[in-house]
């Protein structure tokens, strides 16, 4: 009995000043198992991990944990991972200057006469890239990695420490679906190496496909555990679980009515800022309505946040040619102030590092982009500014104790609703909304969705960029697929269907069923 | 608890510094035998480092977008000696010599923001080109001796306000009239502010937190008003006290409540985020060099006209006594963090101890290492807060990392 299990975490207590973000969780991962974890933001998975790991080192919880047969106790991290386990974070932590085997080897070195053995580790690098099937060089600086195969690497890092226990917090967050096939189809390699695995995931065919076992975690409790047989998971109990409640249709209905057009591109030509020579949009052209959400299918590398980023005023690549329309008139938007005046708005894929000031208060997030609304006199007034942002947060439905919260202090899906407040402030026609609902849980993407359909009833065109085709199929009026800067069809509510757009991303060839434009 | 949070308004971290500035002064009264809250020391005080406290509002903007401005000193010496040599050797009027010294500080400051903004060479580096370029122009264009100032310039570097009206008062006249002025501004302002509130709002804040308020800065201002008012016959509020007063409110107002102080905060706090918001990042940083420059060239005028003369080595390290009021203000490095308000409180802590120490016979090297030390505890001690869980400004920018893997 004891044998059958490489891990249990019993009876996990985890308080942070008096509020319990894990209560009385017990964990049991078999041996050889790949075990996932599901649970919204802010349920408390993370934490279990770094309980797990020592990053919470042993004594700073309540409860046990028996590895291997033994009960643990982790001072740091350092000392779980010379038990064998591994935690490969979703924010890679590799160094962008270093090379592939530098990284590996990271706090590792191979050590001869107090130098370190390049051979050797270049020798040892091969061996594993060559046995993972990754077809880099162990010299490649990490810098020219796509994302995907960094998260290969990181996993290789971890094998080269002799890992028995891998744990990985949304492996595929960042990736595409090309690139997240790839990678579960190795973590599923790695069992037959003996390796054990524990997955946090939102998705739920992921957790499916490779999972041989499912953890629900809400509100810091384990709500339940159950195998999965035959790669077959019930979605709906795993959602119900999740969030407490069943969310009968993930999307919410919406008969759209679509009016003139609002917003048109022509003929969008845009240069690669880093590789002259290499257009990142190709002659794009497409138009939206106004009432319409109009969704913007891609692989990763596509370029669709670059179209966006360029037509919101030249704020990404080197414009060459091509032109703007708003309701029918010729603009040049030369900077994002002017894009903004003109009408647009621009709700990034790229929260915290694009979207938010961390720093700021809900009520100054708000206002960011409009600041001159909120004016008297040539300055800011506080209480309108004030007024303007409890009516935001009331309007879009954003948890928080007060506006003058700090946006840092916010969970995901309320730090989207106050990057969304922002947007509207500026009261745009034309409304860009790039991966809106990333990294938030199911029930606040819910929301957001009913928002989105509430924008479009205002008479707003959206933009929607989405890397998850259900979401783009659940909310478009329309699709534009894009590849390599290129639209290469465009399919309307009722003609498409996932694989007819995986086929319109993936080729150049203008696929039946999608006439441009 | 609550009730002083209630008066003194939510974050009480930003007092921390101002109950070390009120127990140091304290200290240094008590062990110097009340050598130190005297009007002519107070007055010394004030005058004597006023330039720095200057020079210190423009370095909190430069520090808050995420740069640092090295060359400060320099330039304050290089514009101090523009204005010397102008006035002595082309005979031209004070004022017009104090023009040409500001217009200086605009074309230094327009030549870094152009290295920053438009080449993209950071701000250390800029600045570090600028330290040296102006000091070897300071030393080259005079020669190395020293070349006297324009005597009215001491009434901006170290004058008084003029003695009028009754003498029953007791006090200076003109520091007592500047002490009712502040009072009944704060008062207005006070009031406005809550009921534009209510009005907006419908909220009706309690009125005794405010009556509080008003009394406790009734108290401040009426005390500092017969200090600074009491002194001998004929000195009162110092001019250049009453100049940084006047910076002090334009910068705070600058800061806290225009679209280009909101810039200077979105920009250092983050950079694409406030590029995708529509700021002009290349401009707020231009502005920003530009000003701290501006206001180099304004404390160099001052300081020649308090030491009467122009020196080859004015303004040597000044730079570090500015940055160092800006983070014993709780500033953060990365950019982002930091008031006008809190930065004079640093500055302020920073004036004490050189003149508290003095007052007890310190010299000027364990003065120097107790300033070093000081520095460090004020960082540490905000840092410190950040690892008991508590937020205080610097930590908030270390909490930063941590939120964004926690809330995943």
């Amino acid at each position: 009995m004891e044998a059958d299990y490489i891990l249990q975490m019993r009876n996990i207590t985890k308080t942070f000043n008096g509020i319990k973000a894990l209560d009385d969780v017990c964990l049991d991962v078999k041996r050889g198992d790949i075990h996932s974890i599901c649970g919204e933001n802010g349920a408390g998975k993370s934490t279990l991990m770094k309980v797990l790991s020592g990053v919470y080192p042993h004594g700073s919880y309540e409860g046990k944990i028996i590895y291997q047969g033994k009960e643990a106790v982790f001072k740091d991290i350092k000392e779980s991972e010379n038990a064998g386990i591994v935690i490969i974070h979703q924010e890679l932590t590799m160094i962008p200057e270093l090379s592939v085997t530098e990284n590996i080897f990271m706090g590792n070195e191979v050590v001869k006469n107090c130098l370190i053995d390049w051979e050797a580790q270049r020798h040892r690098v091969t061996e594993l890239l060559v046995s993972m099937g990754l077809n880099v060089s162990p010299d490649t600086q990490i810098k020219h990695l796509g994302v995907g195969q960094q998260q290969l690497v990181e996993i290789a890092k971890a094998l080269s420490k002799n890992v028995k226990l891998l744990i990985l917090d949304e492996p595929t967050s960042a990736l595409n679906e090309e690139d997240s096939a790839n990678l579960l189809r190795l973590i599923k390699g790695l069992k037959e190496r003996g390796i054990t695995g524990i997955m946090i995931s939102h998705k739920l065919n992921e957790i499916a496909a490779i999972s041989d076992a499912v953890t629900v975690i809400r509100d810091g409790r384990v709500i339940e555990t159950y195998p999965v047989v035959a790669g077959q998971v019930d979605e709906d109990r795993i959602i119900r679980s999740m969030v407490g409640r069943s969310i009968e249709n993930r999307y919410p209905e919406h008969v759209s009515n679509p009016k003139e057009v609002m917003f048109e591109v022509q003929n969008w030509r845009v240069e690669d800022p880093r590789i002259p020579g290499r257009l990142i949009c190709k002659d794009v052209s497409f138009n939206v309505r106004a009432g319409e959400v109009v969704g913007f299918a891609g692989l990763m590398g596509a370029g669709r946040t670059e179209l966006m980023r360029s037509l919101f005023g030249k704020n990404y690549g080197i414009y060459q040619s091509g032109a703007i329309s708003i309701k029918g008139e010729k603009v040049k938007l030369n900077s994002v102030e002017a894009a903004i005046r003109a009408g647009l708005a621009y709700v990034s894929e790229d929260r915290k590092n694009l979207g938010l000031n961390l720093l700021d208060s809900i009520a100054k997030t708000t206002v960011s982009a409009n600041l001159r609304a909120v004016l008297r006199n040539g300055l800011i007034d506080p209480a309108l500014e004030y007024k303007v942002a409890e009516e935001y947060r009331k309007a879009l439905g954003t948890k928080a104790a007060s506006v003058d919260a700090g946006v840092s202090t916010l969970s995901g899906g309320n730090q989207q609703k106050v990057v969304l407040a922002k947007w509207l402030f500026p009261e745009p026609d034309v409304l860009i909304l790039d991966e809106p609902t990333r990294g938030i849980d199911v029930g606040a993407k819910f929301e957001i969705y009913s928002l989105i359909h509430k924008f479009a009833d205002q008479g707003k065109a959206v933009l929607l960029v989405s890397s998850e085709l259900p979401e783009l199929l659940g909310m478009s009026d329309r699709i534009y697929a894009l590849f390599e800067g290129a639209i290469t069809g465009m399919l309307s509510r009722g003609e498409y269907t996932q694989e007819l757009l995986m086929r319109l991303m993936t080729s150049t060839s203008k696929a039946e069923g999608g006439e441009k434009k | 608890m609550r009730a002083i949070k209630k008066v003194l308004g939510g974050d009480l971290k930003q007092y921390a510094m101002i109950v070390v500035l009120c127990s140091l002064i304290i200290i240094f009264n008590i062990a110097s035998g009340g050598k130190m809250v005297t009007p002519s020391n107070f007055q010394n005080l004030l005058s004597g480092n006023a330039y720095v406290l200057i020079l210190a509002i423009g370095m909190l903007m430069v520090i808050v977008v995420g740069h640092i401005d090295l060359a400060v000193g320099s330039v304050a010496g290089f514009v101090g000696m523009i204005v010397a040599i102008s006035a002595r050797d082309f005979n031209l009027p004070w004022g017009a010599a104090v023009l040409i010294g500001l217009a200086a500080g605009v074309i230094i400051g327009a030549w870094q923001g152009f290295f920053l903004a438009k080449l993209g060479i950071p701000g250390f580096i800029t600045t570090l080109g600028g330290m040296m370029i102006f000091r070897g122009a300071v030393i080259w264009i005079s020669k190395s001796i020293s070349v006297p100032a324009p005597p009215e310039l001491k009434f901006f570097g170290a004058g008084y306000l003029p003695e009028w009206g009754p003498a029953w008062t007791g006090l200076n006249n003109s520091t007592l009239l500047l002490g009712i002025i502040a009072f009944a501004a704060f008062i207005w302002m006070e009031g406005n502010g809550s009921r534009r509130k209510a009005k907006l709002t419908g909220q009706r804040g309690e009125v005794w937190p405010s009556a509080i308020k008003i009394m406790l800065i009734g108290a401040v201002i009426g005390y500092a008003t017969y200090l600074f008012g009491s002194g001998r016959p004929g000195t009162s509020f110092p001019v250049p006290g009453l100049i940084l007063v006047i910076l002090i409110i334009v910068y705070h107002t600058i800061t806290e409540r225009t679209p280009f102080g909101r810039h200077i905060y979105a920009v250092g706090g983050n950079k694409g985020a406030a590029a995708l918001s529509g700021v002009n990042v290349k401009k707020v940083y231009f502005l920003t060099m530009l000003n701290m420059s501006l206001l180099a060239a304004l404390a160099g005028i001052m300081f020649i006209g308090r030491s009467t003369a122009a020196g080859p080595s004015d303004g040597t390290s000044w730079e570090m006594d500015a940055i160092s009021a800006v983070f014993i203000g709780g500033a953060a490095v990365s950019g982002g963090i930091g008031t006008v308000r809190a930065t004079m409180i640093g500055g302020l802590v920073m004036a004490v101890l050189n003149n508290g120490l003095m007052l007890l016979g310190v010299g000027a090297d364990r003065t120097q290492v107790i300033k070093g030390l000081v520095l460090l505890a004020a960082v540490a001690f905000d840092v410190y807060n950040k690892t008991q869980g508590k937020s205080s400004i610097i930590s908030r920018l270390f909490q930063k990392k941590e939120t964004a893997a926690e809330t995943k």
